[in-house]
This record gives C-alpha cells, sequence and structure tokens, in this order.
C-alpha cells in the first residue's frame, strides 16, 4: 500500500461528577426513562443553568493530568440544533474558549518508547438525552435522564499515523482519568466515545486528505475495526481514481463497515453565540496549585517507579500500571513479601487468568494481595514448589484459607530432605533397569529428554512434592557416576 | 373610603390602611377583583384572574395582620405579567404556544413576593414573548389604553400597566429587554423601574434576550416601587446572572433630598427628532427637579444612535436560542398529526408563533449564521461596548441620566403595525439602557391632549436609590401621578 493514514480523536468522555452539569438531578447510570430529568433537564420555560464546581474541577485535574494549559477564562456557548433528544433546542458547550487549551500528551508504545501526541483542547458541555426507538410501534420515545450529564471533549490533532497508536493512546487516556477519578470509564455505559477524523494521503505527501468522520465509537476493539475498515474503504475509492467525500460515518460492527450518515447532518450550522446565562468560568493560579496538589500519582510517573524501585522490566510496568486497582494491589503484595518479579509474574499470571475466567475485578479478588504474597513467601523460601503453588493458588481462590493453612492442611511441604531423595531415586533406578540402561547408551542431548522419565517417576512416587531442582541434581549424579 | 380612591390608592397608603385594620386583606382583594371583573371585558389587562386562590392569600395576609406578624406586603394585592411561571396557575406568556401551559414551579420574583404577603390577583397580558412595544403582539388580543381606549398601552408590559392605570391593581410586575416596563408606564400615566441588569433574579421568568432581560416593579407611586424592588431584589443561587450586591431598603431610604444632584441631558435625546411637546413635558418636570435643588446639565453618547441597530441583532440572535425549546415535543403547543419530525417542528413553531414572534427568531439566526457572525452579532456586541462606555464616562460627571421615556404619547391601533421599525423607533430612548444594564424608570411628566407623558431618569449601575429619590421628589412636587383616568367610563 502506498497510502499513509492521518488521523485526529476526539473523545467525549463522561465526568463522574454526582449531579449534572447544570442542575441538581442525580447522573446514576441504569434510572427508569426521564426519573433523573428536572425542569431545567427538560428545558421548561424561565429555567437557568447553574454550572456544577465539580465538573470545572475534574476539568482542570484533566488538564494537569496531561501538562496542558489551563484556559484562565473560558467561556460557554450554545450550539443551536433541533433534535427530540436535545430539550433547550441547544447545547451548552464550550466552542471559542475552552477550559483546557494545548498540551502534549505522551502515549506509551508496547516497545516502550513513548509517542507524544498533540491536544488540541478540552472542553466542558452537556450530553443530550437518548432518543428511544425500540419500545414503542410507529413512535420514538425521549429518555432525557442523560441529558445535561457532564462530558469532556477531548480533541487531538492529526498525530495518528496507525489504528495501533490511536488505541495506545485511547487507553493510556483510559488509564489517566480513571486514576484522575473524573471518570468511570466505563465505556459499555458509553462513559468514553471516540470520533476518529480520518484521511488517506499518499505517503511521503505533506498535505492532508480530505477526511470522514466516525462518530461515537465506544470500544477500543471497536475503533480499531473502524480505523481498518475504513482505511479499506478510502483507499479503495482513492485507487480507483475516486475522491472521498468529507461526511459523518457511524461504524457497525456487526458488518464491520463504515456508513454514511443523512449528509444533512454535515451540513448543519450550530450558530454558536456565548451563552448569556452563565458567567465566564475565571480560573485563578490558586485555584489551579489547589487542584494540583489534589492529584494523585499519575500511570506515567508509577510506570517510571515501578521500574525503578522495583526492578520491573517495561514490559511487566506497562501491564501492572494502566488499572489503578490493579497498580495498589500489586504494591500490597509487594509490601507484604518483598519480591516484585514474582509479584508481578503471579498477578499478570495466574491471578489475571483466573479473574478473567471468573469475571471478577482485582479489587473483588477472592484472594487478597496479603495471602498471595503469603503463597509468593513460601514459594521463596523453598516450602512449595511452583507445582505446588499452583494447587495451593487455586485452593486460596476457592477459599481454603491462606497458604500456610493449605499447606499444613493438605500436608502439600516440598521434600528438600535429601536423605529421603535419595532413597527415592535409588528405588527407581533399581526398578527401571531398561531406562537405565538406554539413558547411559545415550548422548549428551538424548539425555535430556530421557531423564525426564526418572524425574516423572519420583515425582508421582513423592506426590509431587519433590522439590525439582534437589531431585535433578541427585538423579543426574547417580545416573552419570555409574556410567 | 369610596371605591375609586381605593382603588387609585398607592401601596403605602394599603398598606396603612391594612396594618391599622382599617380594612381587611379579604376586602381589599375583593374589589380589586371586583374592578377587574368590571374593567376587563373593555381593556383585556388580564388574561387569567385567580379569585380563589388571591381570596385564600388574602384570608392568610388578614390571619397574620391580626396577630401583629407584618411582611412589607403583607395582604396587598397585586398582579404579574404572564411572564413570570407561577405553581399551579397557567401561565402563557401572550402566546399561542404556551397558551394551557401550567408550571410547576413559582418564578424567584413571584416566590419573592409572595413570601412578603403579597396576594395575587392574577396573570397580566403582555406582548407574545415580550416581543412589541405596543401588546398588539399578543395572542390573547390587544390590551386598550385606559386614558383612550381607541390606544395602545405600550408593551410589552401593557396589561401590567393599563391594569394599574385602570385601578386593577396597585402593583404589577413587569419585565423590559428594551424598554418593556417604562414606555408602557409611560404611555399609561404610572411609574415604572427597570432595574440594573443581576438586581432582580430572572429564574422563573421566560427568558427573551437572557443578557438584557430584568423585572421590576409597576406602580402609581416612585415610592411603591421602592417597596416592590426592596422585595423583589437580591442575588438568587438559581441565576448565575443574578447580581450578589447587598439590597438596600429602598423604602427605608427614600429621601427628597436632591440638593446638588447633577442631571445630565444627553444631548441626543434631545435633538431635532424629538417632538417638540413631549420635549416641552420632559423640560418641565426637569424645571421642577431644577427647583428642587438638582442642577441640568448637557451630556454627550456619542454612539446613542447605534443603539437600535445593536439591539435588534443582539436581541433576536438570543431569542432565536432561547425560543428554540418550543418545538412540540415536551409541553406547549404542538400541531395535529404531524406526518414527521420535521412537520412537528415546522407545523408546531408556524402555528404556535405569531408574526413579530417569527419575525425576530429569523432575524436572530441570520445575525447568528455562518459568514453572517462577524458581520452582525460580533459587530453588535462591540458597539454594545462602545455604548455602555459612553454612559460610564457621562456618569463621571453626572448622577441621573434623563430623557423622554418615549418617543410620543400612546397612539391608535394598527398605527404602526404594519411597519416594524416605526415600532422599534417606540424604544429609542429606552434600549441603551438595557445595552448597558444600567437602571432606568419612567415617571408621570403631565400631558399632551389629555395623553400621559413620561420622564426617564436613569441612573449608575446598583444606584436604584438616586432615580428613586429624584422620581419621588418630582411627585412630592407634582400630581400628573395622582391623575387617574375615568373609572367609571372603563366600566362595562
Amino acid at each position: 500500500m502506498n497510502w499513509e493514514i492521518v488521523m485526529g480523536l476526539e473523545v467525549h468522555l463522561q465526568l463522574a461528577t454526582q449531579s449534572k452539569i447544570f442542575s441538581g438531578s442525580s447522573t446514576q447510570f441504569g434510572a427508569s426513562p426521564n426519573e433523573q430529568a428536572d425542569a431545567v433537564d427538560l428545558g421548561m420555560p424561565g429555567m437557568l443553568p447553574v454550572l456544577n464546581e465539580e465538573a470545572v474541577r475534574y476539568a482542570v485535574k484533566f488538564g494537569l493530568g496531561i501538562g496542558a494549559r489551563i484556559g484562565e477564562r473560558s467561556v460557554f456557548d450554545r450550539k443551536n440544533y433541533f433534535y427530540p433528544d436535545l430539550p433547550k433546542g441547544y447545547q451548552v458547550s464550550q466552542f471559542f474558549a475552552p477550559i483546557v487549551c494545548e498540551g502534549i500528551f505522551e502515549v506509551p508504545l508496547e516497545d516502550g518508547t513513548l509517542f507524544p501526541i498533540r491536544i488540541t483542547r478540552a472542553h466542558l458541555e452537556e450530553d443530550a438525552g437518548k432518543s428511544v426507538h425500540d419500545i414503542f410501534t410507529h413512535e420514538t420515545g425521549i429518555d432525557l435522564n442523560r441529558a445535561g450529564t457532564p462530558l469532556l471533549e477531548i480533541v487531538t490533532e492529526p498525530d495518528f499515523r496507525s489504528a495501533d497508536q490511536a488505541v495506545a493512546y485511547l487507553k493510556t487516556l483510559h488509564s489517566l482519568v480513571t486514576y484522575l477519578g473524573i471518570s468511570d470509564g466505563n465505556m459499555a455505559e458509553g462513559s468514553m466515545r471516540c470520533d476518529i477524523n480520518i484521511s488517506l494521503r499518499k505517503k511521503g505527501s505533506e498535505t492532508l486528505g480530505t477526511r470522514t468522520e466516525i462518530k461515537n465509537v465506544n470500544s477500543f476493539r471497536f475503533v480499531e475495526r473502524a480505523i481498518y475498515s475504513e482505511y479499506e474503504r478510502q483507499a479503495d475509492i482513492l485507487e480507483n481514481g475516486g475522491t472521498i467525500t468529507q461526511e459523518t460515518r457511524l461504524y457497525d460492527a456487526e458488518q464491520n463497515v463504515t456508513r454514511s450518515m443523512r449528509s444533512k447532518e454535515v451540513a448543519n450550522d450550530y450558530r454558536y453565540f456565548p451563552e448569556p446565562d452563565l458567567l465566564p468560568i475565571v480560573i485563578d493560579e490558586a485555584y489551579i496549585e489547589a487542584v494540583r496538589a489534589t492529584l494523585p500519582e499519575l500511570p506515567g510517573a508509577k510506570r517510571q517507579r515501578f521500574i525503578e524501585s522495583y526492578g520491573l522490566n517495561d514490559y511487566d510496568a506497562a501491564l501492572l500500571v494502566p488499572h489503578h486497582d490493579m497498580a495498589d494491589y500489586f504494591e500490597a503484595v509487594v509490601k507484604a513479601c518483598d519480591a516484585a518479579k514474582p509479584a508481578a509474574n503471579w498477578i499478570l499470571g495466574d491471578l489475571s487468568g483466573a479473574l478473567n475466567r471468573n469475571e471478577v475485578s482485582i479489587s473483588e479478588s477472592p484472594i487478597t494481595a496479603e495471602r498471595l504474597a503469603g503463597l509468593i513467601t513460601r514459594i521463596e523460601d523453598g516450602t512449595l514448589s511452583s507445582k505446588l503453588a499452583k494447587q495451593v493458588f487455586d485452593a486460596m481462590w476457592d477459599g481454603e484459607g491462606d497458604a500456610d493453612d493449605i499447606i499444613a492442611a493438605r500436608g502439600l511441604r516440598q521434600v528438600n530432605d535429601s536423605g529421603a531423595l535419595e532413597a527415592m531415586v535409588d528405588e527407581v533406578i533399581a526398578n527401571s533397569p531398561d531406562q537405565v540402561a538406554q539413558y547411559r547408551a545415550a548422548d549428551e542431548a538424548k539425555r535430556k529428554k530421557l531423564s525426564g522419565f526418572f524425574v516423572g517417576q519420583i515425582m508421582k512416587a513423592s506426590q509431587g512434592q519433590a522439590n525439582p531442582q534437589i531431585l535433578n541434581a541427585l538423579l543426574l549424579k547417580k545416573l552419570n557416576d555409574q556410567s | 373610603m369610596a371605591d375609586t380612591q381605593l382603588l387609585t390608592a398607592p401601596v403605602s397608603e394599603l398598606r396603612q390602611l391594612l396594618s391599622d385594620r382599617a380594612i381587611s386583606s379579604v376586602e381589599l382583594t375583593r374589589a380589586f377583583l371586583r374592578q377587574i371583573e368590571l374593567c376587563n371585558p373593555l381593556l383585556n389587562a388580564v388574561v387569567t384572574i385567580c379569585e380563589d386562590h388571591a381570596l385564600k392569600q388574602a384570608a392568610l395576609a388578614d390571619k397574620q395582620l391580626a396577630t401583629g406578624e407584618i411582611a412589607p406586603l403583607t395582604g396587598v394585592p397585586l398582579l404579574h405579567k404572564d411572564i413570570f411561571c407561577t405553581h399551579g396557575i397557567r401561565t402563557t406568556c401572550g402566546s399561542r404556544m404556551l397558551a394551557e401551559f401550567t408550571p410547576a414551579y413559582d418564578a424567584t420574583v413571584v416566590s419573592k413576593l409572595q413570601s412578603a404577603g403579597a396576594v395575587t390577583l392574577g396573570k397580566c397580558n403582555m406582548d407574545e414573548f415580550a416581543m412589541g412595544s405596543s401588546n398588539e403582539t399578543s395572542f390573547f388580543g390587544t390590551v386598550k389604553n385606559p386614558w383612550d381606549l381607541n390606544c395602545v398601552p405600550g408593551g410589552s408590559s401593557g396589561g401590567s400597566a393599563a391594569a394599574v392605570a385602570a385601578g386593577m391593581a396597585p402593583l404589577a410586575t413587569g419585565t423590559d429587554t428594551g424598554g418593556s416596563i417604562r414606555q408602557p408606564a409611560s404611555l399609561c400615566g404610572i411609574t415604572g423601574l427597570k432595574p440594573t441588569y443581576g438586581r432582580v433574579s430572572r429564574l422563573g421568568i421566560i427568558a427573551f434576550a437572557s443578557s438584557l432581560d430584568q423585572a421590576g416593579p409597576m406602580a402609581r407611586t416612585a415610592e411603591d416601587c421602592a417597596l416592590g424592588l426592596t422585595v423583589m431584589a437580591g442575588v438568587d443561587g438559581g441565576d448565575s446572572t443574578s447580581a450578589d450586591k447587598p439590597v438596600p431598603d429602598f423604602h427605608g431610604a427614600l429621601s427628597t433630598d436632591i440638593q446638588g444632584l447633577r442631571i445630565g441631558l444627553p444631548k441626543q435625546f434631545f435633538n431635532d427628532d424629538l417632538d417638540d411637546q413631549v420635549r416641552a413635558r420632559v423640560l418641565e418636570a426637569l424645571a421642577e427637579l431644577e427647583r428642587a435643588g438638582a442642577t441640568l446639565v448637557e451630556i454627550d453618547l456619542p454612539h446613542s444612535h447605534y443603539a437600535i441597530a445593536t439591539y435588534y441583532v443582539i436581541a433576536p440572535a438570543e431569542a432565536s436560542a432561547n425560543l428554540a425549546r418550543y418545538d412540540g415535543v415536551r409541553f406547549g403547543y404542538r400541531c395535529d398529526d404531524p406526518k414527521d419530525l420535521e412537520d412537528l417542528y415546522l407545523r408546531s413553531r408556524s402555528e404556535g408563533f405569531g408574526e413579530e414572534v417569527q419575525r425576530r427568531i429569523l432575524v436572530g439566526t441570520y445575525a447568528l449564521s455562518a459568514g453572517f457572525y462577524d458581520a452582525y452579532f460580533n459587530k453588535a456586541q462591540q458597539v454594545r461596548r462602545v455604548i455602555t462606555e459612553d454612559f460610564h464616562r457621562a456618569f463621571e460627571q453626572v448622577d441621573v441620566i434623563a430623557g423622554p421615556s418615549a418617543p410620543g404619547v400612546a397612539f391608535p391601533f394598527g398605527a404602526k403595525q404594519q411597519d416594524p421599525i416605526a415600532m422599534y423607533m417606540e424604544d429609542i430612548y429606552t434600549l441603551a439602557v438595557n445595552l448597558a444594564g444600567l437602571p432606568g424608570l419612567s415617571t408621570p411628566a403631565g400631558f399632551i391632549n389629555g395623553m400621559p407623558v413620561g420622564l426617564q431618569l436613569i441612573g449608575r449601575p446598583f444606584d436604584e436609590q438616586t432615580i428613586l429619590n429624584a422620581a419621588h421628589r418630582l411627585q412630592t412636587d407634582t400630581d400628573w401621578h395622582q391623575s387617574h383616568p375615568s373609572l367609571g367610563d372603563l366600566a362595562s
């Protein structure tokens, strides 16, 4: 392919405020239709918006989190259009002067390098309601529970050149906003929705091609697939000498294609003008510093610290850090057992596997950090072989107590006594003359393979409790000595 | 006390009668309800009469009066312009769009007046969505001027002004976006005050142009306006644009001492365009103030001739968005059997809104459109600042600015209805005050051929006291405000 893909992303992030951005209604998800819409949300005559300070604070947190400039005087504007789920006939947004201005956001890629994305702006706005088409026949229902939910719209420059970069950005953004506690980041419930502006150009060209905008993609996987499918579509048109129409498209996940929305929507003139019912938001240094003081350690800094103070590699750090709860769990384990690498391995391996299989989050893990640390301690001190450890892990998952309880109850202690092991080795060798002969006749390479038979026999005899390191040493010594 | 005397008595006197128990609130309320019943068929000033509601409130007021728990307006009847949302009482805004709309909430102004003990008699007719200067745009028909039934009462608070002039209520609320309190007050011979923008909460007032709308009292006297404003004013957590300024007791602080008061006369208000007779009346009233110790100074408001153009960009632009919510989806008028969504919008709005409202929505939509925004809306915002600066400069020189409230007296029905520009000129002396957010009032200043003329007094931001004092002094020295149309002739 000789096409380069150029993309900019717009993310609509639902802020996790208690109440709506301009009214006192709750923002809780899942209430019965229109239960959480008051007179302001319904756009009743004479009603006025009152700005929720929490939304402002969250936006400033975000700006500081990505190191962007905070607008010292930002202004709300009305975006005018008619739609049944837009109660006032305009959406209150920020067009001319956003609360978060330009900044650079560094996205770690899989190879451990940082990829800088230019953030154009992020502005506050209210969400619209929802049109419900599948409840009534021949009629459309309107649910205004979501109307007035605070959104932060985060806009980037056209800095993305691949779907991987776009997804990495979204994941990093997701991690940041959950760390900041400004959004629950629940994509299935629409807390984070992505618009993708996408165009193609000949490799090496400096000019941008005509773009399309894919609206409202709501999972990382769909973002990736929507990009691939739109890339194919545009490349196809261009290869055949066609031109791209600037338009808004929707991604149909079932068919894995993007479809054009009505072209009328594209032609909208929103007639933005300053919202006269609200005062400008004026933010001074003192406010910014007060918010800064409340910022937690952010993912970038945490990743660095995990590498430096725990000796983790980039890969493990990159997997542990994005989820706040997982990072906290990791630190709790390390605090209790002082073995960072094994802790990372257990969390990213067996624990993550079990959590995923059972669809529970790490904060609800049946194995507490303290218990996992107890298990690791028994591995580190040689009490448990890795094989036994897995048994203990499964038993802990099933709620049979902590590692020491299970070791005691099941008698799972590893046999480290070389006298006892030696007896077992002697017995197996004595009982397997054919295999011994075969081993001794073999060359170095074959011998390695053949020794597995003896290990298996002894493990069986010891019910898996033989210390494999000691056993191996003994076995090889005996087999090789008499050759 | 004779009926006419009671019905034309100022609030300050009625309060005295009530607290002396010389009359009960129920009796007083019945007297005004009867006057409404008698005059309204002719005047059409009131669109909704709340007899039961009023009598209940009056009975409660009488109990409070008996125990001596007296709030500033306990037992005093009043009327609300039908732009103020009233809980459980139909609120139409003069429009077919809201002809059957009953809010589930009170405007802050309404609840404040109610907490102060006032009795709500009903709701006043008005120009549709407060767009008009003659009350001819109301869906509920025109209001007649009690001084001459062939003439308009002014607008948009024409129902409120006519009702007070006709003794249907001693006090009424109004709103003023470009002159809608002062011009009808002038045309009906009463006193009307538009406070500083932000002085009175806009919460629960149906919006026309949010950056200009302001509510105020309309009454017989400046003293009554001071009483009304003291109750209505104050910061409101529900209106972000309401000003967090202390509210003085305007009534308690009322003074007739205007010695040394400097009154500025903008040469642009008194140029050749001004009607000679209006000029004469206004100058006579100002001469009274001069005799009382004020000095008159000519001042310059160099950009005041841009006020109309500026206003008729900004106000319609804001209105075009404010009125977008009337779409037939959730409340208000909905057309019959819409074919589809577009048909629902198109017909609900075409049938629900009158011609003037549609005109302003179109003008406002145009002014905000891509490609025109800078030339119209943005430019108008810049000029608005320049006009405001003119006033601030003038107030370095003078304490009050004075001029006519309207270019003439009340005109006959239909005289300006076909010519929007001629109608817009009605507010030529009042619009700039809204653009600058200043307080202004109209006080009676004599008559031309038996029709009232108004003097407009404009104050510094949040200095309603000074213009109230000047008007109060004028009303102490003259009796123009005490004239009233013959009430007997108004009864049908």
